[in-house]
Protein backbone atom coordinates (compact mmCIF):
# COMPACT_ATOMS: atom_id res chain seq x y z
CA UNK A 1 0.00 0.00 0.00
CA UNK A 2 1.51 3.31 -1.08
CA UNK A 3 0.29 6.82 -0.30
CA UNK A 4 -0.43 7.19 -4.00
CA UNK A 5 -2.65 4.11 -3.98
CA UNK A 6 -4.49 5.47 -0.97
CA UNK A 7 -5.09 8.98 -2.28
CA UNK A 8 -6.01 7.88 -5.80
CA UNK A 9 -8.56 5.31 -4.59
CA UNK A 10 -12.20 6.38 -4.61
CA UNK A 11 -12.33 6.63 -0.81
CA UNK A 12 -8.92 8.33 -0.69
CA UNK A 13 -10.11 11.02 -3.10
CA UNK A 14 -13.20 11.48 -0.98
CA UNK A 15 -10.94 11.84 2.06
CA UNK A 16 -9.17 14.71 0.30
CA UNK A 17 -12.56 16.33 -0.30
CA UNK A 18 -13.62 15.82 3.31
CA UNK A 19 -10.42 17.10 4.95
CA UNK A 20 -10.13 20.18 2.74
CA UNK A 21 -13.88 20.75 3.16
CA UNK A 22 -13.66 20.62 6.95
CA UNK A 23 -10.66 22.96 6.85
CA UNK A 24 -12.67 25.44 4.76
CA UNK A 25 -15.60 25.08 7.17
CA UNK A 26 -13.38 26.10 10.09
CA UNK A 27 -11.97 28.96 8.04
CA UNK A 28 -15.49 30.30 7.45
CA UNK A 29 -16.02 30.56 11.23
CA UNK A 30 -12.97 32.84 11.52
CA UNK A 31 -14.03 34.77 8.42
CA UNK A 32 -17.59 35.39 9.58
CA UNK A 33 -16.43 36.28 13.07
CA UNK A 34 -14.00 38.93 11.91
CA UNK A 35 -16.37 40.34 9.32
CA UNK A 36 -19.13 40.64 11.93
CA UNK A 37 -17.05 43.53 13.35
CA UNK A 38 -18.56 45.71 10.60
CA UNK A 39 -21.69 45.78 12.76
CA UNK A 40 -19.84 47.40 15.66
CA UNK A 41 -21.14 50.78 14.35
CA UNK A 42 -17.79 52.48 14.94
CA UNK A 43 -17.17 53.59 11.38
CA UNK A 44 -15.30 50.39 10.68
CA UNK A 45 -12.47 50.88 13.18
CA UNK A 46 -12.86 47.47 14.87
CA UNK A 47 -13.15 45.70 11.54
CA UNK A 48 -10.18 47.50 9.95
CA UNK A 49 -8.02 46.89 13.01
CA UNK A 50 -8.94 43.20 12.99
CA UNK A 51 -8.32 42.89 9.27
CA UNK A 52 -4.95 44.62 9.71
CA UNK A 53 -4.03 42.15 12.46
CA UNK A 54 -4.89 39.23 10.19
CA UNK A 55 -2.97 40.76 7.30
CA UNK A 56 0.18 41.58 9.25
CA UNK A 57 0.55 38.49 11.45
CA UNK A 58 3.03 35.95 10.14
CA UNK A 59 1.13 32.88 11.38
CA UNK A 60 -2.03 34.01 9.65
CA UNK A 61 -0.16 34.81 6.45
CA UNK A 62 1.33 31.30 6.42
CA UNK A 63 -2.13 29.86 7.05
CA UNK A 64 -3.39 31.95 4.14
CA UNK A 65 -1.18 29.87 1.83
CA UNK A 66 -2.85 26.79 3.31
CA UNK A 67 -6.23 28.38 2.68
CA UNK A 68 -5.49 28.94 -1.00
CA UNK A 69 -4.07 25.43 -1.25
CA UNK A 70 -7.22 24.09 0.42
CA UNK A 71 -9.51 25.93 -1.98
CA UNK A 72 -7.51 24.84 -5.04
CA UNK A 73 -7.22 21.18 -3.95
CA UNK A 74 -10.91 21.03 -2.97
CA UNK A 75 -11.94 22.54 -6.33
CA UNK A 76 -9.71 20.41 -8.53
CA UNK A 77 -10.38 17.16 -6.68
CA UNK A 78 -14.11 17.94 -6.69
CA UNK A 79 -14.19 18.62 -10.42
CA UNK A 80 -12.14 15.48 -11.12
CA UNK A 81 -14.46 13.30 -9.00
CA UNK A 82 -17.55 14.89 -10.48
CA UNK A 83 -16.38 14.27 -14.04
CA UNK A 84 -15.36 10.69 -13.20
CA UNK A 85 -18.69 9.93 -11.50
CA UNK A 86 -20.66 11.41 -14.39
CA UNK A 87 -18.85 9.11 -16.82
CA UNK A 88 -19.83 5.86 -15.04
CA UNK A 89 -23.20 5.48 -16.79
CA UNK A 90 -22.78 5.92 -20.53
CA UNK A 91 -26.33 4.74 -21.34
CA UNK A 92 -28.84 6.52 -19.14
CA UNK A 93 -32.38 5.69 -18.07
CA UNK A 94 -35.55 6.59 -19.96
CA UNK A 95 -37.32 7.18 -16.62
CA UNK A 96 -35.10 9.00 -14.13
CA UNK A 97 -34.68 7.71 -10.58
CA UNK A 98 -35.35 11.19 -9.25
CA UNK A 99 -35.74 12.37 -5.68
CA UNK A 100 -35.97 9.08 -3.79
CA UNK A 101 -33.76 9.08 -0.72
CA UNK A 102 -31.71 12.10 -1.76
CA UNK A 103 -32.02 15.88 -1.84
CA UNK A 104 -31.48 17.95 -4.98
CA UNK A 105 -28.60 19.82 -3.37
CA UNK A 106 -26.87 16.55 -2.43
CA UNK A 107 -27.00 15.52 -6.07
CA UNK A 108 -25.84 18.96 -7.26
CA UNK A 109 -22.60 19.41 -5.31
CA UNK A 110 -20.62 19.76 -8.55
CA UNK A 111 -22.86 22.56 -9.79
CA UNK A 112 -23.02 24.32 -6.40
CA UNK A 113 -19.25 23.99 -6.03
CA UNK A 114 -18.68 25.48 -9.48
CA UNK A 115 -20.95 28.42 -8.64
CA UNK A 116 -18.99 28.93 -5.41
CA UNK A 117 -15.70 28.84 -7.30
CA UNK A 118 -16.95 31.55 -9.68
CA UNK A 119 -18.17 33.53 -6.68
CA UNK A 120 -14.77 33.15 -5.01
CA UNK A 121 -12.95 34.50 -8.06
CA UNK A 122 -15.17 37.61 -7.93
CA UNK A 123 -14.80 37.86 -4.14
CA UNK A 124 -11.00 37.61 -4.22
CA UNK A 125 -10.90 40.20 -7.00
CA UNK A 126 -13.04 42.58 -4.92
CA UNK A 127 -11.15 42.44 -1.63
CA UNK A 128 -8.09 40.22 -1.48
CA UNK A 129 -6.47 41.62 -4.63
CA UNK A 130 -6.56 45.35 -3.69
CA UNK A 131 -5.73 44.58 -0.05
CA UNK A 132 -2.70 42.35 -0.72
CA UNK A 133 -1.56 43.47 -4.15
CA UNK A 134 -2.65 47.14 -4.06
CA UNK A 135 0.09 49.34 -5.48
CA UNK A 136 1.81 46.46 -7.24
CA UNK A 137 1.46 45.90 -11.00
CA UNK A 138 -0.82 48.93 -11.28
CA UNK A 139 -3.42 47.37 -8.98
CA UNK A 140 -5.46 50.13 -7.41
CA UNK A 141 -4.43 50.49 -3.73
CA UNK A 142 -6.94 50.74 -0.89
CA UNK A 143 -7.53 53.96 1.03
CA UNK A 144 -5.52 54.30 4.21
CA UNK A 145 -6.89 55.33 7.57
CA UNK A 146 -5.11 56.34 10.79
CA UNK A 147 -6.53 55.17 14.14
CA UNK A 148 -3.45 56.15 16.17
CA UNK A 149 -4.15 59.88 16.63
CA UNK A 150 -1.62 60.89 14.06
CA UNK A 151 1.16 58.54 15.19
CA UNK A 152 1.42 57.49 11.60
CA UNK A 153 0.29 53.87 11.60
CA UNK A 154 -1.88 53.43 8.55
CA UNK A 155 -4.58 50.79 8.17
CA UNK A 156 -6.15 49.62 4.92
CA UNK A 157 -9.69 50.95 4.91
CA UNK A 158 -11.34 47.67 3.90
CA UNK A 159 -14.53 48.88 5.53
CA UNK A 160 -14.79 51.79 3.08
CA UNK A 161 -13.94 49.37 0.28
CA UNK A 162 -16.84 47.10 1.32
CA UNK A 163 -19.26 50.00 1.41
CA UNK A 164 -18.04 51.06 -2.02
CA UNK A 165 -18.32 47.59 -3.57
CA UNK A 166 -21.76 46.96 -2.07
CA UNK A 167 -23.30 50.12 -3.51
CA UNK A 168 -23.81 48.19 -6.74
CA UNK A 169 -27.10 46.25 -6.47
CA UNK A 170 -25.92 43.64 -9.01
CA UNK A 171 -22.88 42.87 -6.85
CA UNK A 172 -25.14 42.59 -3.78
CA UNK A 173 -27.42 40.15 -5.62
CA UNK A 174 -24.42 38.08 -6.79
CA UNK A 175 -23.11 37.93 -3.21
CA UNK A 176 -26.51 36.84 -1.88
CA UNK A 177 -26.72 34.16 -4.60
CA UNK A 178 -23.21 33.07 -3.58
CA UNK A 179 -24.40 32.75 0.03
CA UNK A 180 -27.42 30.68 -1.05
CA UNK A 181 -25.10 28.35 -3.00
CA UNK A 182 -22.89 28.15 0.09
CA UNK A 183 -25.85 27.25 2.33
CA UNK A 184 -26.92 24.34 0.12
CA UNK A 185 -23.33 23.22 -0.53
CA UNK A 186 -22.69 23.05 3.22
CA UNK A 187 -26.07 21.51 3.97
CA UNK A 188 -24.79 18.36 2.26
CA UNK A 189 -21.05 18.84 2.62
CA UNK A 190 -20.89 19.26 6.39
CA UNK A 191 -22.50 15.91 7.25
CA UNK A 192 -21.04 14.13 4.22
CA UNK A 193 -17.49 15.11 5.22
CA UNK A 194 -17.91 13.43 8.59
CA UNK A 195 -19.38 10.32 6.98
CA UNK A 196 -16.40 10.20 4.62
CA UNK A 197 -13.85 10.35 7.42
CA UNK A 198 -15.68 7.38 8.90
CA UNK A 199 -18.11 8.62 11.57
CA UNK A 200 -20.68 5.82 11.65
CA UNK A 201 -22.01 6.02 15.19
CA UNK A 202 -25.68 6.93 14.78
CA UNK A 203 -25.72 9.17 17.86
CA UNK A 204 -22.94 11.31 16.42
CA UNK A 205 -24.36 11.23 12.90
CA UNK A 206 -27.67 12.58 14.19
CA UNK A 207 -25.90 15.32 16.13
CA UNK A 208 -23.76 16.22 13.12
CA UNK A 209 -26.83 16.39 10.88
CA UNK A 210 -28.48 19.04 13.05
CA UNK A 211 -25.19 20.80 13.72
CA UNK A 212 -24.51 20.87 9.97
CA UNK A 213 -27.90 22.30 9.13
CA UNK A 214 -27.62 24.94 11.84
CA UNK A 215 -24.11 25.89 10.78
CA UNK A 216 -25.00 26.06 7.06
CA UNK A 217 -28.03 28.28 7.59
CA UNK A 218 -26.55 30.59 10.24
CA UNK A 219 -23.22 31.18 8.55
CA UNK A 220 -24.84 31.83 5.16
CA UNK A 221 -27.36 34.27 6.61
CA UNK A 222 -24.59 36.09 8.49
CA UNK A 223 -22.52 36.44 5.31
CA UNK A 224 -25.52 37.46 3.20
CA UNK A 225 -26.47 40.17 5.71
CA UNK A 226 -23.10 41.90 5.19
CA UNK A 227 -23.65 43.18 1.63
CA UNK A 228 -27.35 43.69 2.35
CA UNK A 229 -26.80 45.83 5.44
CA UNK A 230 -24.14 47.88 3.65
CA UNK A 231 -26.30 48.42 0.57
CA UNK A 232 -29.25 49.62 2.64
CA UNK A 233 -27.02 51.71 4.90
CA UNK A 234 -27.87 49.85 8.10
CA UNK A 235 -24.32 50.29 9.36
CA UNK A 236 -22.61 53.57 10.00
CA UNK B 1 -57.17 -7.27 -0.84
CA UNK B 2 -59.65 -7.53 -3.64
CA UNK B 3 -58.59 -9.43 -6.70
CA UNK B 4 -58.86 -7.75 -10.10
CA UNK B 5 -57.61 -8.24 -13.64
CA UNK B 6 -55.86 -5.55 -15.61
CA UNK B 7 -54.63 -4.65 -19.06
CA UNK B 8 -51.24 -2.98 -19.25
CA UNK B 9 -49.00 -1.33 -21.80
CA UNK B 10 -45.40 -2.43 -21.32
CA UNK B 11 -42.41 -0.60 -22.71
CA UNK B 12 -39.54 -3.02 -22.39
CA UNK B 13 -35.88 -2.56 -23.31
CA UNK B 14 -34.90 -5.07 -26.01
CA UNK B 15 -31.28 -5.55 -26.96
CA UNK B 16 -30.08 -8.50 -29.03
CA UNK B 17 -26.63 -8.77 -27.47
CA UNK B 18 -23.95 -6.74 -25.71
CA UNK B 19 -22.87 -5.01 -28.91
CA UNK B 20 -26.27 -4.37 -30.47
CA UNK B 21 -28.00 -1.02 -30.15
CA UNK B 22 -31.09 -1.61 -28.04
CA UNK B 23 -34.43 0.14 -27.95
CA UNK B 24 -37.86 0.06 -26.34
CA UNK B 25 -40.55 -2.30 -27.64
CA UNK B 26 -44.18 -1.77 -26.70
CA UNK B 27 -46.33 -4.75 -25.67
CA UNK B 28 -49.97 -5.01 -24.63
CA UNK B 29 -50.77 -7.58 -21.95
CA UNK B 30 -54.36 -8.47 -21.15
CA UNK B 31 -56.20 -10.02 -18.20
CA UNK B 32 -53.26 -9.90 -15.85
CA UNK B 33 -54.23 -11.01 -12.35
CA UNK B 34 -53.47 -8.63 -9.50
CA UNK B 35 -52.18 -11.65 -7.56
CA UNK B 36 -49.42 -12.43 -10.06
CA UNK B 37 -45.85 -11.44 -9.41
CA UNK B 38 -44.19 -9.08 -11.88
CA UNK B 39 -42.02 -11.91 -13.19
CA UNK B 40 -45.08 -14.14 -13.71
CA UNK B 41 -46.59 -11.35 -15.76
CA UNK B 42 -43.43 -11.32 -17.92
CA UNK B 43 -43.70 -15.14 -18.13
CA UNK B 44 -47.24 -14.75 -19.54
CA UNK B 45 -45.98 -12.23 -22.08
CA UNK B 46 -43.07 -14.51 -23.02
CA UNK B 47 -45.44 -17.46 -23.57
CA UNK B 48 -47.37 -15.29 -26.02
CA UNK B 49 -44.17 -14.20 -27.76
CA UNK B 50 -43.01 -17.82 -28.09
CA UNK B 51 -46.39 -18.84 -29.50
CA UNK B 52 -46.09 -16.06 -32.05
CA UNK B 53 -42.62 -17.34 -32.96
CA UNK B 54 -40.88 -14.28 -31.53
CA UNK B 55 -37.84 -14.04 -29.30
CA UNK B 56 -38.93 -14.03 -25.63
CA UNK B 57 -37.67 -11.28 -23.32
CA UNK B 58 -34.48 -12.33 -21.54
CA UNK B 59 -34.42 -11.52 -17.81
CA UNK B 60 -32.55 -12.80 -14.75
CA UNK B 61 -34.39 -14.75 -12.08
CA UNK B 62 -33.75 -17.70 -9.83
CA UNK B 63 -35.34 -18.29 -6.42
CA UNK B 64 -38.37 -16.01 -6.86
CA UNK B 65 -38.45 -15.77 -3.07
CA UNK B 66 -36.65 -12.46 -2.75
CA UNK B 67 -33.40 -13.90 -1.41
CA UNK B 68 -31.10 -14.78 -4.33
CA UNK B 69 -30.52 -11.34 -5.81
CA UNK B 70 -30.92 -12.48 -9.43
CA UNK B 71 -33.85 -10.38 -10.53
CA UNK B 72 -32.87 -6.95 -11.75
CA UNK B 73 -35.46 -4.83 -13.48
CA UNK B 74 -35.64 -1.06 -13.34
CA UNK B 75 -39.39 -0.45 -13.34
CA UNK B 76 -40.89 3.03 -13.80
CA UNK B 77 -37.72 4.73 -12.65
CA UNK B 78 -36.87 2.52 -9.66
CA UNK B 79 -34.82 -0.66 -9.30
CA UNK B 80 -37.15 -3.52 -8.33
CA UNK B 81 -40.22 -1.37 -8.94
CA UNK B 82 -42.42 0.84 -6.79
CA UNK B 83 -42.62 -1.12 -3.54
CA UNK B 84 -40.26 -0.50 -0.65
CA UNK B 85 -37.88 -3.28 0.47
CA UNK B 86 -39.05 -5.63 -2.29
CA UNK B 87 -37.33 -7.51 -5.09
CA UNK B 88 -38.99 -7.71 -8.52
CA UNK B 89 -39.99 -11.33 -7.95
CA UNK B 90 -41.88 -10.29 -4.81
CA UNK B 91 -43.44 -7.27 -6.51
CA UNK B 92 -47.07 -8.12 -7.19
CA UNK B 93 -49.24 -6.79 -9.95
CA UNK B 94 -51.61 -5.16 -7.45
CA UNK B 95 -48.96 -2.44 -7.37
CA UNK B 96 -50.34 -1.38 -10.77
CA UNK B 97 -53.67 -0.05 -11.98
CA UNK B 98 -55.66 -1.17 -15.01
CA UNK B 99 -54.57 0.68 -18.16
CA UNK B 100 -51.23 1.79 -16.73
CA UNK B 101 -48.06 2.06 -18.82
CA UNK B 102 -45.04 0.37 -17.26
CA UNK B 103 -41.49 1.08 -18.44
CA UNK B 104 -38.94 -1.70 -17.81
CA UNK B 105 -35.21 -1.11 -18.24
CA UNK B 106 -32.08 -3.05 -17.33
CA UNK B 107 -29.66 -1.84 -14.59
CA UNK B 108 -27.61 0.96 -16.14
CA UNK B 109 -23.91 1.24 -15.28
CA UNK B 110 -20.73 0.84 -17.30
CA UNK B 111 -19.67 -1.82 -14.79
CA UNK B 112 -22.90 -3.76 -15.50
CA UNK B 113 -22.91 -4.17 -19.31
CA UNK B 114 -26.14 -5.43 -20.87
CA UNK B 115 -25.87 -9.06 -21.99
CA UNK B 116 -29.31 -9.26 -23.57
CA UNK B 117 -32.60 -7.39 -23.06
CA UNK B 118 -32.93 -7.00 -19.28
CA UNK B 119 -29.99 -9.21 -18.35
CA UNK B 120 -26.83 -7.44 -17.22
CA UNK B 121 -23.42 -8.88 -16.40
CA UNK B 122 -22.93 -8.46 -12.63
CA UNK B 123 -19.76 -10.56 -12.39
CA UNK B 124 -17.98 -7.39 -11.20
CA UNK B 125 -19.62 -8.07 -7.82
CA UNK B 126 -18.25 -11.63 -7.81
CA UNK B 127 -14.75 -10.31 -8.43
CA UNK B 128 -15.10 -7.78 -5.61
CA UNK B 129 -16.11 -10.57 -3.21
CA UNK B 130 -13.23 -12.73 -4.47
CA UNK B 131 -10.87 -9.87 -3.64
CA UNK B 132 -11.64 -10.08 0.09
CA UNK B 133 -15.24 -10.83 0.97
CA UNK B 134 -14.40 -14.03 2.82
CA UNK B 135 -12.74 -15.39 5.95
CA UNK B 136 -10.08 -18.10 6.00
CA UNK B 137 -10.71 -21.04 8.31
CA UNK B 138 -8.89 -24.32 8.76
CA UNK B 139 -10.59 -27.47 7.63
CA UNK B 140 -11.45 -30.17 10.15
CA UNK B 141 -14.29 -30.67 12.57
CA UNK B 142 -16.82 -27.90 12.80
CA UNK B 143 -16.03 -25.58 15.72
CA UNK B 144 -18.69 -25.18 18.39
CA UNK B 145 -20.88 -22.23 17.37
CA UNK B 146 -20.59 -20.59 20.79
CA UNK B 147 -16.82 -21.04 21.18
CA UNK B 148 -16.14 -17.37 20.34
CA UNK B 149 -18.29 -14.85 22.19
CA UNK B 150 -19.91 -12.23 19.94
CA UNK B 151 -21.39 -9.00 21.24
CA UNK B 152 -25.15 -9.00 20.58
CA UNK B 153 -25.19 -5.47 19.21
CA UNK B 154 -22.41 -6.24 16.75
CA UNK B 155 -23.98 -9.56 15.78
CA UNK B 156 -27.24 -7.76 14.95
CA UNK B 157 -25.46 -5.11 12.86
CA UNK B 158 -23.41 -7.78 11.10
CA UNK B 159 -26.54 -9.80 10.35
CA UNK B 160 -28.34 -6.73 8.99
CA UNK B 161 -25.39 -6.11 6.64
CA UNK B 162 -25.21 -9.80 5.68
CA UNK B 163 -28.79 -9.53 4.41
CA UNK B 164 -27.36 -7.93 1.23
CA UNK B 165 -28.24 -10.19 -1.71
CA UNK B 166 -25.83 -8.48 -4.12
CA UNK B 167 -28.57 -7.65 -6.62
CA UNK B 168 -26.92 -4.37 -7.67
CA UNK B 169 -29.97 -2.15 -7.15
CA UNK B 170 -27.76 0.29 -5.20
CA UNK B 171 -25.54 0.74 -8.26
CA UNK B 172 -28.59 1.07 -10.52
CA UNK B 173 -30.07 3.80 -8.31
CA UNK B 174 -26.87 5.76 -7.67
CA UNK B 175 -26.21 8.79 -9.86
CA UNK B 176 -22.50 7.87 -9.71
CA UNK B 177 -23.09 4.15 -10.35
CA UNK B 178 -21.26 3.58 -7.08
CA UNK B 179 -21.10 0.11 -5.54
CA UNK B 180 -20.30 1.44 -2.07
CA UNK B 181 -23.51 0.20 -0.41
CA UNK B 182 -22.80 -3.34 -1.63
CA UNK B 183 -19.11 -3.27 -0.68
CA UNK B 184 -19.87 -1.64 2.66
CA UNK B 185 -22.42 -4.37 3.47
CA UNK B 186 -19.90 -7.10 2.67
CA UNK B 187 -17.07 -5.43 4.61
CA UNK B 188 -19.32 -4.57 7.60
CA UNK B 189 -20.69 -8.09 7.75
CA UNK B 190 -17.22 -9.52 8.41
CA UNK B 191 -15.52 -6.57 10.15
CA UNK B 192 -18.08 -6.70 12.97
CA UNK B 193 -17.44 -10.35 13.77
CA UNK B 194 -14.43 -11.88 15.53
CA UNK B 195 -14.02 -14.33 12.65
CA UNK B 196 -13.43 -11.41 10.30
CA UNK B 197 -10.56 -9.86 12.28
CA UNK B 198 -7.48 -11.64 10.81
CA UNK B 199 -8.10 -10.30 7.28
CA UNK B 200 -9.83 -7.11 8.32
CA UNK B 201 -7.37 -4.58 6.89
CA UNK B 202 -6.49 -6.34 3.65
CA UNK B 203 -10.17 -7.08 3.05
CA UNK B 204 -11.18 -3.42 3.09
CA UNK B 205 -8.23 -2.37 0.93
CA UNK B 206 -8.54 -5.19 -1.61
CA UNK B 207 -12.30 -4.96 -2.02
CA UNK B 208 -12.20 -1.18 -2.52
CA UNK B 209 -9.32 -1.55 -5.00
CA UNK B 210 -11.31 -4.11 -6.99
CA UNK B 211 -14.43 -1.93 -6.82
CA UNK B 212 -12.49 0.97 -8.33
CA UNK B 213 -10.95 -1.30 -10.97
CA UNK B 214 -14.38 -2.52 -12.08
CA UNK B 215 -15.38 1.02 -13.01
CA UNK B 216 -17.90 1.93 -10.32
CA UNK B 217 -18.16 5.57 -9.26
CA UNK B 218 -17.34 6.99 -5.85
CA UNK B 219 -19.84 7.61 -3.07
CA UNK B 220 -21.21 11.11 -2.45
CA UNK B 221 -23.40 10.10 0.52
CA UNK B 222 -26.66 11.17 -1.12
CA UNK B 223 -28.75 8.21 0.10
CA UNK B 224 -30.44 7.09 -3.15
CA UNK B 225 -29.10 3.55 -2.66
CA UNK B 226 -30.54 3.17 0.82
CA UNK B 227 -33.98 4.22 -0.43
CA UNK B 228 -34.01 1.52 -3.10
CA UNK B 229 -32.30 -1.43 -1.39
CA UNK B 230 -34.66 -4.42 -1.23
CA UNK B 231 -32.89 -5.59 1.93
CA UNK B 232 -32.81 -2.15 3.56
CA UNK B 233 -29.04 -2.03 3.95
CA UNK B 234 -28.31 1.18 5.84
CA UNK B 235 -26.20 4.07 4.60
CA UNK B 236 -24.30 3.91 7.92
CA UNK B 237 -22.49 0.89 6.51
CA UNK B 238 -20.81 3.17 3.97
CA UNK B 239 -19.48 5.40 6.75
CA UNK B 240 -18.24 2.23 8.48
CA UNK B 241 -16.51 1.13 5.27
CA UNK B 242 -14.84 4.55 5.06
CA UNK B 243 -13.55 4.08 8.61
CA UNK B 244 -12.43 0.51 7.86
CA UNK B 245 -10.68 1.54 4.66
CA UNK B 246 -8.97 4.65 6.02
CA UNK B 247 -7.73 3.02 9.21
CA UNK B 248 -6.44 0.10 7.15
CA UNK B 249 -4.84 2.27 4.48
CA UNK B 250 -3.17 4.50 7.08
CA UNK B 251 -1.73 1.66 9.16
CA UNK B 252 -1.15 -1.37 6.93
CA UNK B 253 2.50 -2.10 6.14
CA UNK B 254 2.82 -4.15 2.98
CA UNK B 255 4.63 -3.81 -0.29
CA UNK B 256 1.82 -3.98 -2.83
Amino acid sequence: MTWKQMFTSSIGQKLTMALTGLFLITFLIVHVGLNACIWANDGGQMFNTGANFMGSMLVIRIMEIGLFAGIIIHSIQGLVLNAANNSKRKVGYAVEYGERGSKWYSRSMGLLGTLLLLFLIMHIYHFWVPSRLGGMWSVRPLQEVDYTNGLGKQYHNLYAEMIGVFQNPIVVILYVLGCISLAYHLMHGFESAFRTIGVHNNRYLKMLRYLGRGYSILISIAFAMMPISMYFGWVS
Amino acid sequence: MEHYNMNLTLKIWRQKDAKAKGGFETYQVKNISSEMSFLEMIDVLNEELITEGKDPIAFDHDCREGICGSCSMYINGKPHGPWKATTVCQLHMRAFKDGETVVVEPWRANAFPVVKDLVVDRSAFDRIVQAGGYISVNTGNAVDGNAIPVDKDKADKSFAAAACIACGACVAACKNSSAMLFVSAKVSHLALLPQGQPERKSRAINMVAQMDKEGFGSCTNIGACEATCPKEIRLTNIARLNAEYLSAALTIDREN
